[in-house]
């Protein structure tokens, strides 16, 4: 564990503490109150810097550049919302006990197979793992397998998350159609409305930050992370060692989707809705992004990049809407050209492990 | 008692778009012995190391090693872990890592994904690349990031990357280009405290590195072998003045 | 008063009076047909859909000139009614969303003033009704001096054929000039003919139309054959049955066979538009190792570009296109050459961090595009040299500007290939492709090579946007949506030479086409993607490799 972790891990703690307890304990008159909408914003944040750390773990320190990984945080967000609208029941506009509303708009008359055991938490939670890593291990299995690098290979993770983009908007999929899941009641009996509940979600997501680093570092610093830097960097003379690249690639990408799928997971209680534009391939190149900008390859920088940029497009959003395209535009352009080390590479001490 | 050789090599041929590469080529390698292969240029040296560690496959001819093992039968990396490893031209360490992390990678057991994340050196494994790190004289090197070391640095690291592996025979692939007099000699003193515990193949083509090492000079000439023996015998073969050394 | 008047002055009254009178008795019949007319259409207003009919059919009798204008008004849904003074107007037009209908006196043709929609109510319709509506317009149709005209006519009768209108056809057929509308009316007399009662005439009426490819003839024929659910046939001769299904199999092979050609154009024309996007990324691919992830934004500029010169001639709208093709070439090429010196030269060698610049750049040019046009499509309107049908048979009709798009393309791709081969920058981009630093050495400027390399990928994609504009609206996400499929050619065809493209292209535009009828557009997509991504496992280098050294340190 590097010093710049240890750093990380207590700025993460300390947020997951002190967010909340600005909104909860901290009286609504006060300036230093933060409102609901301000935990849900920065939660957002936190589950962004997560997955940039899954871009980065494949990236910065394997050299698989993904233009795909969004649809792993999509498909980890649909496992957590197939369960939250399980959880809706009667709750919903057509107040079926079973079928979700736009099941019984579709005209449905029972549960597709693969909704059956969202009703459980634990279930849920495990698709949240599974589902990502499964597509992840035969998509990584089928390419890495025959030997695709460098461009090819990013391509066709993008032609992956459009064309689960196109499947999910389709209403006969049976997971919602264009409209996606929304309306979300509770979770495990917890009213998501509440200040409480909020907090908790928050707190999760800083949890998952601070784990997912580590993981990832323990990873890097592993035997295997110098098999995996090896790698990126002499893949042939690896691969004459002894190491089977392709299965260190795979296992590489599988944790990284997983990890994604959980930061998903965490996204969509707090903002409340999930959809098939989540596939969207702009949003995984913005992932990407994120982890340039912050600087590849460092972890923290690529956490740091996350909430920048996303700091940036909230602002601009809002101020000026035309412009942020124009920035992402040029954030891209700019940091390829004068900062391929990212910002961190600005810094003198980071070591680029 | 006839000992057991470590390598056979019988009649190979090897012929690339109607040019015979190898012709025939019959080779014995004794254990512990430091043999140098040398030749002019397109004489089938790099060919020859090709079908021993099964990159290239002969038309016609066998390959053994010991007595047992059929290398015509086994895969690329079967043969390197059979315990044959070769050192190509061009040093091929990993950059950016230490040296000591270079000699960690290439440690012979297991490879695979899950036990190299829980790996943890035993003292016995640090031992022995202490003991590589000494061998190649890279000791005071240890923790410098690859990148760093000189050229003929870089060879002695991917020859004690290959030691890691604990290999019966090496096959070193002109080790001495482009080095300096005094790495040369360095070299020259690695590969000859090498010899015995392994068997060293050396191919080169600097002479006076030839001479310092070699007991057994195998002279190759379009595929096959010209001439044998110590390197006086070698050198004063009339063969071998008209068609090499006659400088 | 006749006693008052003078002798000579009552002659002059009682010519007058004889004078006048055939004009006024003209006159007053007209008005006297004016009226019962507007009192008919008055009637339509109250009127069920049954009586609808009635009452047309009576005005169609009654033969007023306004008949046709007033029937095809109620039949596109263009009669109403005001309801302040419950008259009936014609209005010109309701489409879009307009504040006010223009209205039309329904009995003079004049126009007469406006209204706004909420002080109007509709004269509505049924299928019935409009099916009938359809067929006594189809009669006034039949004596147009107009062959296509008579042939529409004549072919909306066959949806309905009545005796009326089976005797109208066999006047017809006497006097009929033009060939296409004889075997129209051939085939309307046939198809009556099945349902006579002489069994030999019904054979000979079948013997006439297994000829025919027309969908309306097939259905008819499997009706013959049909079986009714208590097991009885609609047609009892069973010799009768036998000879309709011989015939409706022969004419759905010869169907079957013709649809096969027509997915086959709809997959080449496809194909020649995707051969189009792809081949400007192929090049700057193949010689520069750059994906251009702004490739479909240079397309979408060529399109814009195309709108501008529409818009900037608008009264040479056939001649534009022919002006907007070099224009486009020129503004796209012009662009990349741009992007190439400022951005592209610094990241050589670095494809990844290449992919990700353009791809800033993609979202730039959008959003530029967006500030300098909104994000509203635009429509670019085609030609009338390009418009329209070529219509082999009934079962085979291949559009004009799918058509051009094709034949555009091999244009495109010969001339392309002469550039390639023949030219000295041909011969220069090929060389530092092959082996930089040897052309180099040899004395050729790469730097200049690859700045026009870039260039000529980029003009291309431009003149792909013209073709585009052609076949949908032209809007700042055209790029998005046909980048992915120009990546998916490039990478199935391989980066190795042009006709890796070109058939890579083709194929994945036939391939894509093919399975539209059983999944549908958007999973046709999706299996196509997934397929690629297997067929990248047994060659990973696409169909046509590039190969040598160059390719190798990808």
């Amino acid at each position: 564990m590097t010093r710049g972790g240890l750093v990380f891990l207590s700025v993460v703690a300390t947020v997951g503490i002190v967010v909340p307890l600005l909104n909860l304990a901290v009286p609504p008159t006060s300036p230093l109150h933060l409102s609901a909408y301000g935990v849900t914003l920065i939660g957002k944040y936190l589950c962004y810097a997560t997955l940039a750390l899954a871009v980065d773990l494949v990236w910065g320190y394997c050299g698989i550049l993904s233009l795909g990984h969004a649809a792993f945080f999509a498909l980890g967000g649909y496992a957590m919302g197939m369960y939250l609208m399980r959880q809706i029941g009667r709750r919903g506009v057509y107040g079926h006990p079973v079928l979700p509303d736009f099941m019984v708009f579709l005209n449905w008359t029972e549960l597709p197979w693969f909704w059956h055991g969202f009703d459980r938490l634990w279930f849920a939670l495990a698709m949240v793992v599974l589902a990502p890593a499964l597509v992840a291990f035969v998509f990584g299995w089928l390419a890495f397998r025959s030997r695709v690098t460098g461009v090819y290979l990013s391509i066709i993770t993008q032609a992956l998350t459009y064309a689960l983009m196109l499947a999910f908007f389709r209403n006969d999929m049976g997971f919602g159609g264009n409209n996606g899941f929304t309306d979300f009641k509770d979770i495990a009996g917890f009213d998501l409305q509440r200040d409480s509940t909020r907090a908790v979600l928050f707190f999760a997501s800083a949890f998952a930050l601070a784990a997912s680093y580590w993981i990832c570092r323990s990873i890097a610093d592993s035997r295997a992370g110098r098999v995996i830097h090896a790698i990126r960097d002499a893949e042939n003379r690896a691969r004459f060692l002894g190491y089977r690249v392709e299965s260190y690639k795979l296992w590489v990408f599988v944790v990284s989707a997983a990890m994604a799928g959980v930061a998903g997971a965490l996204y969509v209680p707090q903002v409340g809705i999930i959809n098939p534009g989540e596939f969207a391939p702009i949003n995984s190149i913005e992932a990407v992004i994120w982890v340039a900008v912050g600087g590849r390859g460092t972890l923290v920088g690529a956490a740091a990049g996350a909430v920048m940029v996303n700091y940036a497009k909230t602002y601009l959003t809002g101020a000026f809407p035309e412009v942020w395209l124009y920035a992402l535009g040029g954030m891209f352009v700019l940091v390829t050209l004068f900062l391929p080390r990212g910002l961190a590479g600005l810094l003198p001490s980071v070591e680029r492990k | 008692m006839k000992l057991a050789k470590t390598l056979y090599l019988e009649k190979l041929t090897v012929t690339f778009d109607g040019f015979k590469a190898l012709d025939s080529l019959s080779l014995y390698v004794d254990p512990g012995e430091l043999l140098c292969v040398i030749g002019p240029n397109g004489a089938g040296k790099t060919t020859m190391m090709d079908v021993i560690t099964g990159k290239t496959r002969p038309d016609s001819g066998t390959v053994w090693f010991g007595r047992a093992i059929d290398l015509l039968a086994l895969t690329e990396p079967e043969i390197a872990q059979a315990g044959i490893g070769r050192k190509f031209q061009k040093p091929s360490v990993f950059e950016f890592l230490t040296v000591f992390d270079n000699l960690e990678l290439a440690l012979a057991g297991d490879k695979s994904f899950w036990k190299a994340l829980v790996a943890r050196l035993t003292p016995a494994q640090r031992e022995r690349i202490d003991k590589v790190l000494e061998t190649t004289g890279l000791t005071s090197l240890r923790d410098m990031q690859a990148k760093v070391l000189s050229h003929g640095q870089k060879q002695w690291l991917e020859i004690g990357m290959l030691l890691m592996q604990e290999p019966e025979l090496l096959l070193v692939d002109e080790p001495v280009a482009g080095m300096t007099p005094h790495e040369t000699e360095r070299t020259a003193e690695l590969l000859v405290s090498l010899a015995g515990e392994h068997s060293v193949v050396v191919v080169e083509h600097d002479m006076d590195f030839v001479r310092s090492i070699a007991r057994r000079v195998t002279v190759l000439h379009e595929g096959r072998v010209l001439a044998q023996g110590s390197m006086d015998a070698v050198q004063s073969d009339p063969r071998v003045i008209e068609v090499y050394l006659g400088t | 008063m006749i006693c008052a008047l003078g002798g000579q002055r009552l002659r002059w009254l009682l010519l007058a009076v004889v004078l006048a009178s055939p004009v006024a008795g003209v006159r007053l019949a007209a008005q006297a047909a004016d009226g019962i007319f507007l009192a008919s259409l008055g009637e339509l207003r109250e009127a069920s859909f049954a009586d609808k009919e009635a009452i047309a059919e009576r005005i169609i009798a009654a033969g007023h000139p306004r008949v046709r204008a007033v029937l095809t008004a109620l039949l596109e849904d263009r009669l109403y009614n005001r309801t302040a003074d419950n008259k009936i107007f014609i209005v010109k037009t309701t489409e879009g969303d307009l504040p006010a209908y223009a209205l039309v006196d329904p009995v003079s043709g004049a126009d007469a003033g406006e209204s706004p929609p909420d002080a109007l109510a509709k004269i509505g319709s049924n299928n019935r009704l409009r099916r009938s509506l359809r067929t006594s317009l189809a009669r006034f149709g039949l004596s147009s001096q107009d062959p296509a005209v008579r042939l529409g006519a004549i072919q909306d009768m066959l949806r309905s054929l009545d005796e009326p209108t089976v005797v109208l056809l066999r006047e017809r057929k006497a006097v009929e000039t033009d060939a296409g509308v004889q075997m129209a009316i051939d085939t309307g007399l046939a198809m009556a003919d099945l349902d006579a009662t002489d069994t030999a005439v019904r054979l000979a009426a079948i013997e006439r139309l297994s000829s025919r490819l027309g969908s309306d003839v097939r259905n008819r024929l499997a009706t013959l054959v049909e079986q009714s659910p208590d097991g009885t046939f609609v047609e009892p001769d069973a010799a009768v049955r036998a000879a309709g299904a011989k015939a409706l199999s022969r004419i759905d092979s010869h169907r079957a066979i013709y649809s096969a050609v027509e997915t086959l154009f709809f997959g080449l024309s496809l194909g020649s538009v995707l051969v189009l996007i792809a081949i400007g990324l192929a090049i700057t691919f193949g010689v520069m190792g750059v994906i251009n992830m702004a490739h479909g934004e240079l397309m979408m500029l060529g399109a814009y570009t195309t709108y501008v010169v529409q818009v900037a001639m608008p009264r040479h709208q056939d001649a534009s296109i022919l002006v907007a093709i070099p224009a486009a070439f020129i503004t796209a090429g012009a662009v990349g050459v741009l992007i190439e010196r400022t951005i592209i030269r610094f990241l050589y060698g670095r494809p990844l961090e290449t992919l990700l610049a353009t791809f800033g750049l993609s979202l730039v040019l959008q959003q530029l595009v967006r500030s300098m046009f909104s994000a509203l499509n635009r429509s670019v309107a085609t030609p009338s040299w390009m418009s329209g049908t070529l219509q082999f048979n009934e079962a085979l009709g291949i559009t004009y500007n799918r058509l051009y798009i094709v034949l555009f393309t091999l244009i495109v791709f010969s001339l392309l290939l002469v550039v390639l081969k023949r030219t000295r920058l041909g011969l220069d981009i090929r060389a530092v492709s092959q082996n930089r630093a040897m052309a180099r050495a040899m004395g050729v400027r790469s730097d200049r090579v690859d700045a026009m390399t870039f260039g000529l990928g980029a003009g291309i994609a431009g003149v792909a946007g013209v073709a585009l504009s052609q076949l949908t609206n032209v809007g700042p996400n055209l790029g998005q949506a046909y980048i992915i499929d120009s990546f998916m050619v490039v990478v199935f065809g391989g980066v190795g030479n042009l006709w890796g493209t070109l058939i890579g292209g083709m194929s994945l535009g036939i391939v894509n086409k093919l399975l539209e009828p059983y999944s549908g557009a958007v999973l046709a997509k999706i299996f196509v993607l997934v397929a690629l991504i297997l067929f990248i496992q047994r060659r990973p280098r696409g169909l046509f490799p590039q190969t040598g050294r160059a390719a190798e340190s990808q």
